[in-house]
């Protein structure tokens, strides 16, 4: 690629990133003058561009969305944050702080599929070239879902392959976006992520499937984080994501329903 | 005011006990982070004080056209944003970036930590090292000159020595901030334990897996900090002590 195409992106970023910021301190609402409650939602990094485009069309509810990690979430929780609702890119962490008290039951409200992502102009087309020298390969860590999932498919590899791919990983990123970005850049050649995280990178990535006998079942859950100040509207938040506007946002970013039972 | 300063770090103090600390700093992820962190803040200020030197001096003795904007260059990565500047690095010398034809491409590597951290961190060096030059009397340089010493020995007889407390001054803080450099050494270099993990970075992927292990480490930047500060106030004493007399007389 050209240098000028990288500056014009790299102003673009920058843009993108003023603009960002800019919307982040504006408090009114666009649509309607009706009052809205708002909700404090703590959510999987995976889910940013679905539940940023669904923020508008809930009623009575104006959620205020934070994205990082599932885990680094979950761990801000234990903390004693108190978002008002907690949605992650896996059921075991919801389950576990179910289990701890500090959220009510959680539920499953979409699915996704692990894919190997490189970018668009890539040679990479199978799992196998990942295991070539000189690929540079980054992974979520161990804890985050998007890592976790990525070592359940490297463990059902053949020795010798999983092997040689984990020596080409040359970071360990805390959430989705900070992955994908390193394969925008150019930094990185292959990761494993989610499809729905191509999908929303509009062209320059690519998906690379994983055999039907390597993919995990990849479920979100969620759940109201327990003591939230606004219990009711956190309800309505978690109903529109497993029925109403934000799952119609959800299912139009490529996520599945969620896994049958 | 006072309180909200410093109960936070009181905080991780308290919420801390030696032992749990010894065993935190006994984890090979934990003793990888502080060697690396120790090792790339080590080659940055090398750098930082290898290039910063003289590039100091000689803002700050030339006049020439623009210097005030050169300077102001010079200074702006102290009000990045450190994500800015991981953007701009990657943007520059990432594999993907403007020098990326010519063959000059870092990332996720040992040495892309190096850079990010030599970014960051060199104005809080050079602004300092500048104002101390900038303050040596020229009269004396002269007069040395004058006597017979070479512009070499002028500058390191004279110039020196009078800027010293400066330039240590600005040593520890250059220091202090490559020590805790995070944002853009996670966008630029990435994090791998033992070869872009820096303690900062450790401390936030920690913080999800094992809070001690993150307290620990927070403990340790706490002192290190605080010791950085407290030589920069020794030194500044001296400086206002030794002012009066010292060479210039």
């Amino acid at each position: 690629m050209s240098a000028t195409t990288w500056v014009k992106a790299g102003a673009a970023s920058l843009l993108g990133a003023l603009a960002i910021s800019g919307c982040g301190g504006n408090d009114d609402q666009s649509a309607g003058g009706e009052a809205k409650t708002r909700v404090i939602v703590s959510a999987a990094a995976s889910l940013t561009e679905a539940l940023t485009s669904c923020q508008r069309e809930i009623d009575g509810v104006d959620p205020k969305l934070s994205f990082a990690g599932s885990d680094e979430l979950a761990a801000q929780i234990r903390q004693g944050v108190k978002p008002d609702v907690y949605l992650a890119a896996n059921t075991k962490l919801p389950a576990e702080l179910a289990r701890e008290g500090l959220v009510g039951d959680p539920i499953e409200f979409a699915s996704n599929e692990l894919v190997v992502a490189v970018p668009a102009d890539s040679e990479i087309d199978a799992i196998d070239d990942l295991t070539k020298r000189d690929t540079t390969i980054v992974l979520g860590t161990k804890e985050v879902p998007f890592g976790s999932y990525a070592r359940t498919v490297l463990s059902r590899l053949p020795g010798r392959q999983s092997t040689a791919i984990l020596d080409n990983v040359r970071s360990e990123e805390p959430d989705v976006k900070s992955a994908v970005g390193k394969l925008l850049q150019g930094a990185a050649d292959a990761t494993f992520t989610y499809n729905t995280d191509v999908t929303a990178a509009g062209g320059k990535l690519k998906a690379v499937k994983l055999p039907d006998d390597l993919q995990p079942i990849v479920a979100y859950g969620g759940a109201v984080v327990d003591g939230a100040s606004q219990p009711q509207a956190a309800m309505s938040y978690l109903d529109s994501v497993t029925s109403g506007a934000c799952e119609r946002a959800l299912r139009d970013a490529g996520f599945g329903p969620p896994p049958a039972p | 005011m006072l309180t909200f300063l410093v109960l936070p770090i009181v905080a991780i103090f308290l919420e801390s006990s030696p032992g749990k600390l010894i065993s935190s700093l006994g984890q090979p992820v934990v003793q990888e982070a502080l060697w690396l962190s120790l090792k790339t803040t080590a080659l940055a200020l090398a750098l930082i004080l290898g290039v910063g030197t003289p590039a100091a001096y000689f803002l700050a003795t030339r006049h020439f056209r623009g210097r005030a904007i050169v300077i102001t260059l010079v200074e702006l990565p102290l009000v990045l944003p450190p994500a800015v500047a991981g953007i701009g690095l990657l943007a520059a010398i990432g594999p993907a970036g403007i020098l990326a034809p010519i063959g000059v491409s870092f990332s996720l590597s040992t040495a892309a930590v190096v850079i990010a951290l030599t970014f960051v961190a060199s104005p809080f060096y050079v602004r300092q090292a500048l104002a101390s030059f900038g303050a040596v009397d020229a009269t004396v340089v002269d007069a040395a000159r004058t006597l017979g010493a070479s512009e070499a020995e002028a500058f390191a007889r004279i110039v020196i020595p009078t800027a010293m407390p400066g330039l240590v001054a600005g040593t520890a803080l250059a220091l202090g901030r490559a020590l805790g450099e995070f944002g853009a050494t996670l966008m630029f270099a990435g994090s791998f334990v033992g070869v872009t993990q820096t303690v900062p970075l450790a401390i936030y992927n920690r913080f999800s897996v094992r809070f001690e292990d993150a307290l620990a480490l927070s403990v340790v930047l706490v002192v290190v900090s605080a010791a950085i500060l407290l030589s920069v106030k020794f030194v500044r004493g001296g400086e206002a002590l030794g002012g009066v007399g010292g060479p210039r007389g």
